[in-house]
């Protein structure tokens, strides 16, 4: 921890993971709510071939260069997607499978072909397909947050115009607001937020850093604007604390350490996040089975005094287990329901009490 | 061509067929994903059974990719089964992890493991001549060779004993589970066969162009075909030709061959998009408008037939009244006439006359109550 501080590359490094895990936190939320969670995963394989042509085009490796000519290639990768789907009967799923391998199998002949043209000279363009987080400077960071603020100030500008977009496109269009161009702006945003990460995390994981905060996000709050806040606060903290992991280790490489920290966040979220957790589910179905059982118990005391038509006419413990399966803790519900004060112990086993009558009357009206 | 290119193009081809016959299987069942994240997925399982054996041509590493291609379909449906991720969202999670997991397990013992990552990601062909298989002393062909037609085999295999589990599995899984054919069974025993596929074709083409592979040729025949049997010949025809093609390139450009045969596979698709007879963006657009004519000719003649023989016919059937009853462009109208005319729909009383009386054929009668009718 104290190194963060002080050591001057892991500060950098941590604050581009940071950053990006921000950028791509907040707006992989609309891609998670819109089941377009692998979008990202075919914008950053086809962003390659851009970075190639960029590459040759330019003849050097600037930052913003490549940042730009990735940015193009995989804005018409989605343009692609959209067109195929659009006018066959090519599905989803398919056009997103071909459109990444293909426009990176385009990207590796150009990388290849930059490689024998110009030699060693580009070095540092492979890191693009495993991301090295470790080589950035001040200069890189600087040219992650400028776009990807800008892209995060715009998602905050048109705000109600995406919120339609993610929940109710058809009612959007009925208010009279251009949908489909909405659609192509915040594919935009994505692929901005794609592209600043590729120099980190690399093509491969790029997808992670999208996905797994906003469905980590989406476990704690049914509300949109917590759920782009938290799942940029979760992408932040797995990028920092995987900088921070690879630094101590000898040799990890930080993309797949930052990959491995979402995972912990994501899991911690599906198992203890309040409400949806799968924990508190499993309490709520205990505690609610408990409840249903015990107003059985009740119930079935009651049916066995109306056969005497008498309600308060104790039975034998026997009597109540053999109305219900074995399983049913009979003895254990009986005592609870004593404690209650809605069953008492006659001579001759277990009878409602006043209270306990009254507790049945209102279950029947409930429970029809 | 040496016979080290001859190989190699053998050797693309038959990766290239036996990616197809799975992928026919994905892509109807739009699971196209499943074969990024698969062949992401399973590098894990490389790692490992590579720490175990340190043999890069163990059986063991096929068993291991293929267990861990399992898994990763069972991780991928039990993150679906809490309901609180979509499906999309659960394969976006199982395999960057997985495949971190194996990048760490590769970098950490990076010392003494030779295992490149680069290797893993992109593949090269161009190395498989050098890997002999001698049998007996004697050098029989390119080891990967034999590997890869052994899978292709076994792809074979696969489809054509459980072809009718597939297919009805496939086309309506409600029906397979009915007759008892246990369509979550034939699911795991498809995604078996994807990760022995994507492990084999690991060293030809590495785990992001195997997708390529896979789902390309497979989407284009799905354009070119209504009928599986055709569809999954055609797509291994297509992924020979994207091999051949792609190679070829390769050759001619000093290129990356995997690179090559994924960048051809694309553009086979390209040109299928475009000029399929019945799903080909082309022929869709000739078809629309083909029917805006036969469209505007069918009006045409519902028009003529109201007004026959009434007294405002005079009137209504004149070329120059359709602009303003139908609404057409007077340019327009007139190509509808000649064109209803040529068949056989509408006659002219006078051709010299730029605004003549129009009347309706016997068949041109006939095509205007059928469409009524219709209506």
């Amino acid at each position: 921890m104290e190194q963060l501080f002080s050591d001057y590359t892991l500060r950098m490094v941590a604050l581009g993971s940071a950053v990006l895990g921000i950028v791509s936190g907040g707006l992989g939320t609309y891609a998670v709510l819109r089941g377009q969670s692998l979008l990202g995963d075919a914008i950053s394989h086809a962003a390659l071939p851009g970075i190639a042509i960029a590459f040759l085009l330019t003849g050097g490796k600037t930052p913003l260069a490549l940042m730009i000519g990735a940015a193009l290639a995989g804005w018409l990768a989605t343009l692609w997607i959209m067109s195929v789907t659009g006018t066959t009967r090519i599905k989803y799923d398919s056009m997103l499978a071909l459109t990444l391998s293909v426009f990176f199998g385009i990207g590796l002949v150009l990388l290849t072909y930059i490689r024998q043209r110009a030699g060693a000279a580009q070095a540092g363009l492979d890191t693009f397909l495993f991301g090295q987080a470790s080589s950035l400077v001040r200069r890189d960071v600087v040219t992650m947050a400028v776009p990807g603020g800008a892209a995060l100030l715009l998602m905050a500008l048109f705000w109600k115009e995406l919120k339609l977009l993610a929940f109710d496109p058809e009612f959007g269009r009925t208010l009279g607001l251009p949908m489909r161009r909405v659609d192509l702006f915040l594919t935009a945003l994505l692929v901005v937020a794609i592209v600043i990460g590729l120099q980190t995390v690399g093509v491969v994981l790029m997808s992670a850093m999208i996905v797994a905060p906003a469905a980590a996000g989406r476990q704690w709050t049914d509300t949109l604007w917590k759920m782009v806040l938290l799942s940029a606060g979760f992408g932040a903290a797995a990028g920092v604390t995987g900088a921070v992991l690879s630094s101590t280790g000898t040799g990890l490489p930080t993309g797949p350490l930052i990959v491995l920290c979402m995972g912990v966040i994501m899991v911690l979220s599906l198992l203890f996040a309040p409400n949806r957790g799968l924990a508190a589910r499993h309490l709520r179905a205990r505690r609610s089975t408990g409840r249903f059982q015990l107003e059985t118990v009740l119930l079935d005391l009651y049916a066995l005094g109306m056969q005497h038509n008498d309600p308060l006419r104790p039975h034998p413990r026997g009597a109540v287990q053999a109305m219900r399966a074995k399983e049913v803790p009979v003895d254990r519900l009986l005592d609870r329901l004593e404690k209650d004060g809605l069953v008492r112990r006659a001579a001759s086993g277990w009878a409602l009490t006043d209270a306990g009558l009254r507790n049945v009357e209102t279950l029947k009206e409930e429970r029809t | 061509m040496t016979q080290g290119e001859m190989e190699i193009q053998l050797l693309a081809v038959v990766v290239a067929a036996a990616c197809a016959l799975p992928g026919t299987f994905l892509v109807l069942r739009k699971m196209a994903m499943m074969s990024d994240a698969i062949s992401h997925a399973i590098l894990p399982g490389i790692v490992i059974a590579f720490f175990l054996t340190h043999n890069l041509n163990s059986p063991l590493l096929i068993l291991a990719a293929a267990a861990t291609g399992v898994l990763t379909v069972m991780l991928v449906e039990l993150l679906m089964s809490t309901r609180l991720v979509r499906e999309d969202a659960a394969i976006g999670l199982t395999f960057p992890v997985l495949f971190s997991i194996g990048i760490i397990l590769i970098a950490r013992f990076a010392g003494d493991v030779h295992l490149d990552t680069d290797a893993v990601l992109l593949g090269e062909p161009a190395f498989a001549p050098f890997d002999r298989l001698i049998v007996g002393g004697r050098d029989i062909g390119p080891r990967a060779l034999y590997i890869m037609s052994a899978v292709g085999l076994a792809n074979v295999a696969f489809i054509t004993l459980f072809y009718k589990e597939l297919k009805i599995a496939t086309f309506d899984a409600g029906l397979a589970a009915a007759l008892g054919f246990g369509p979550v069974l034939i699911h795991y025993g498809l995604m078996t066969f994807v990760s022995i596929t994507a492990v084999a074709a690991f060293d030809a083409v590495g785990s992001i162009l195997v997708v390529a592979m896979m789902v390309a040729p497979s989407a284009a025949a799905y354009l070119l075909t209504d009928r599986l049997r055709d569809m999954i010949l055609l797509s291994v025809a297509l992924g020979a030709a994207s091999a051949v093609g792609g190679f070829q390139m390769a050759r001619l450009f000093d290129v990356s061959i995997a690179g090559a045969m994924a960048t051809a596979s694309g553009l086979v698709f390209l040109a299928v998009w475009l000029g399929a007879p019945r799903y080909g963006i082309l022929a869709g657009r000739q078809r629309r408008i083909r029917q805006k004519w036969e469209f505007a000719e069918t009006m045409l003649a519902i028009h003529l037939f109201n007004h026959e023989g009434l007294p405002e016919a005079d009137i209504e059937h004149r070329i120059g009244h359709l602009e303003e009853h139908l609404s057409w462009e007077r340019d327009f109208a007139r190509r509808v006439v000649r064109r209803a005319q040529s068949n056989g729909l509408v006659q002219r009383t006078n051709d010299e006359d730029e605004d003549d009386l129009l009347a309706l054929t016997p068949q041109g009668r006939k095509a205007a109550s059928e469409a009524i009718e219709n209506l």
